[in-house]
């Protein structure tokens, strides 16, 4: 079972983000990246079925200058190979992303191709129903418990619907999939030995073009305007805690 | 070309979806200002009598077919394709579901039509869709238009009042020819949940807790409170993945939607998947550290103390 897995890097919500001067970006000077958690699932998922069915595991980033690290942790993980994709200014929108993601598959054999379910900055859309319509290949988002069939010719995977109800569906290989979450939690990946290897490692680098655009028109970003918002109480947690037992009782909200 | 606004209606067992009153409703106001009809699609088979449920569409398209009578990405996006291409409307309005996230991606690919993700405002202006996204975990809104003025967007639940599209009527059903049939993907089986110890769709106080809580151990002292408050512990999706919790008590997009009478969101960031769930709820108090946190912006009231310091403070007075 030859398995690719496509990650990316998204801001880190836990940082303040902000508008840059011609307002319809981010400010990326100083962003902190993290792994977009969904790419994360999937590389876990990935490794967990070679491990059950065989076969190797590699990972693809479109190169944009921090691709080292994200790849390098991929390794760190356990994947057998690591790929740069292009060469990028800054990560693209999803359309570009997906037309050089298909062009560098073209040239690494795949029986699964694992991504993402989404990421907080698919503004145009989601990766792995684009690349999937770049190649031709059947596609399903939101996949938990992956399990491949006999013969590895096709894949069953869960669906999941809003309050719980789940489609059980049969997928033929090769496919992409859209993962949500992975059967465990993701592995971890000490720090130094990113550090090493993003040294030492040898990583792939397949040429792609790095045009095609989201044929969106961005007007503006802003800061949700979401009408009055949270009335915040203020002070340490016992003061806190005096006003939302007062707040609970008025509205008769308290046992006895 | 038409001016229409076409919206793609999601049913299971012979009842539409809660998101196709909310998108018919908004289509048929934009319909009104584009100076086109609001049309509903359906797919599946055997499914005329929808269009009773359908009054605020001008019409109904269907695909009726044996082969869709369970939702399958690849079927449902091929359909998809050949009504976009066909119709050519000013908009398709899909909602942000599992099933829509499976098909409208892939169907922006094969049209060519550009496609705004994560929807929860859309006007028309000028003849032309302004669609305003809802992107980083609900903490930017990017406000985009459509190159050649056409495109698709996939809508966040909640995004426009189901009462909108709540209209009586039938309209006209017209059907399209099922396009070349995709099998690649097939559907198995539907499972549905089993019931758990607790209905959180049916507890008047929800003390509901997020990735902020840490460590599992912590759930201790969250299932104290609540049991001062006479409520029951709930969760967002990551410690319901984590196994800490039981999937029944996740709320959200991909669990239960609640309407509690209090609903305390603990260390919850309050990503759109989140709100789905919980924005009804008829008192919101968010308890998160992070001034930014989007859960303020549906909460009632905020506090951004360590809930690891506040939730006991709060049960000592309870109990006390
Ligand atoms: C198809 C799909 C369906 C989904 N369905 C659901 C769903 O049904 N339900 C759901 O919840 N999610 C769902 N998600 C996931 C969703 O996108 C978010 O990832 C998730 O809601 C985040 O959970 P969280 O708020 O607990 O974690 P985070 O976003 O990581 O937030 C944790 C928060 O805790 C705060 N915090 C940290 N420490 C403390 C402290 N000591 N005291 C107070 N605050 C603290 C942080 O500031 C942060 O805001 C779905 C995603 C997809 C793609």
């Amino acid at each position: 079972m030859e398995l690719a897995v496509l990650l990316k890097q998204v801001p880190d919500l836990a940082e303040e983000l902000e508008i840059d001067a011609s307002g319809t970006d981010l400010e990326r000077e100083w962003m902190t990246l993290v792994t977009n958690e969904f790419d994360d699932y999937a590389l876990e998922e990935a490794l967990q079925l070679r491990d059950e069915a065989g076969g190797s595991v590699t990972c693809l980033a479109l190169d944009t200058g921090s691709a080292d690290e994200l790849l390098a942790t991929c390794l760190a993980k356990g994947a057998d190979r690591a790929i740069k994709v292009g060469s990028f200014e800054r990560q693209p929108d999803s359309h570009t992303a997906a037309r050089a993601f298909a062009t560098a598959l073209g040239r690494v054999p795949h029986d699964l191709v694992l991504t993402g379910v989404q990421a907080i900055d698919d503004l145009d859309g989601q990766v792995g129903p684009l690349v999937a319509a770049e190649l031709d290949l059947p596609h399903v988002s939101v996949v938990t418990h992956i399990a491949i069939g006999p013969g590895g010719r096709a894949a069953t995977v869960n669906q999941e619907y809003a309050g719980g109800v789940v489609a059980e569906l049969e997928v033929d290989l090769p496919a992409v999939l859209g993962v949500q979450t992975s059967r465990v939690t993701p592995r971890y990946a000490p720090v130094s030995r990113v550090r090493q290897l993003m040294k030492t490692a040898e990583m792939g680098h397949v040429e792609a073009p790095t045009d095609g655009g989201s044929g969106l028109v961005v007007e503006a970003m802003a800061l949700p305007q979401t009408g009055a918002g949270a009335e915040m109480l203020g002070g340490g947690a016992d003061a806190v805690a005096d006003r939302l037992v007062a707040i609970l009782r008025e509205r008769g909200l308290l046992k006895a | 070309m038409s001016n229409d606004i076409l919206v793609l209606v999601e049913h299971r067992d012979g009842v539409v979806a809660e998101s196709a009153h909310e998108l018919l409703g908004r289509a048929r106001q934009l319909a009104g200002s584009s100076g086109g009809e609001a049309v509903a699609v359906v797919f599946g088979s055997g499914i005329d009598a929808l269009a009773g449920q359908l009054g605020a569409a001008s019409r109904v398209l269907t695909v009726d077919d044996p082969s869709l009578a369970q939702p399958t990405p690849a079927a449902y996006q091929a359909a998809l394709v050949a009504i976009l291409r066909e119709r050519q409307p000013l908009l398709a309005l899909v909602p942000n579901s599992g099933i829509g996230m499976d098909v409208a991606a892939g169907a922006s690919a094969a049209t060519g039509l550009p496609l705004a993700a994560y929807a929860t405002a859309v006007e028309v202006d000028g003849g032309a869709p302004r669609v305003t996204c809802r992107i980083y975990g609900g903490k930017i809104d990017a406000t985009v238009r459509f190159r050649d003025g056409r495109g698709i967007a996939t809508v966040v639940t909640g995004a426009f009042p189901a009462a909108a599209g709540q209209v009586a009527g039938s309209p006209p059903v017209e059907r399209v020819a099922l396009p070349a049939a995709d099998s690649r993907v097939r559907f198995v089986a539907l499972h549905r949940p089993e019931a758990g110890d607790v209905d959180i769709t049916r507890e008047a106080i929800l003390v509901s807790v997020g990735r902020g809580i840490g460590e599992q151990e912590n759930l201790e002292i969250v299932g104290e409170l609540a049991g001062a408050l006479g409520g029951a512990v709930s969760s967002s999706r990551p410690i319901v993945d984590s196994g800490w919790l039981p999937r029944t008590r996740q709320v959200g997009k991909s669990g239960l939607r609640v309407k509690p009478k209090l609903y305390l969101a603990l260390g919850i960031s309050g990503a759109p998947e989140h709100l789905e769930g919980m924005r009804d709820a008829e008192l919101i108090v968010a308890v998160n550290t992070d001034p930014r946190a989007p859960i303020f912006g549906v909460a009632h009231y905020g506090a951004t103390v360590d809930l690891l310091d506040l939730v006991p403070a709060l049960t000592r007075r309870l109990a006390g």
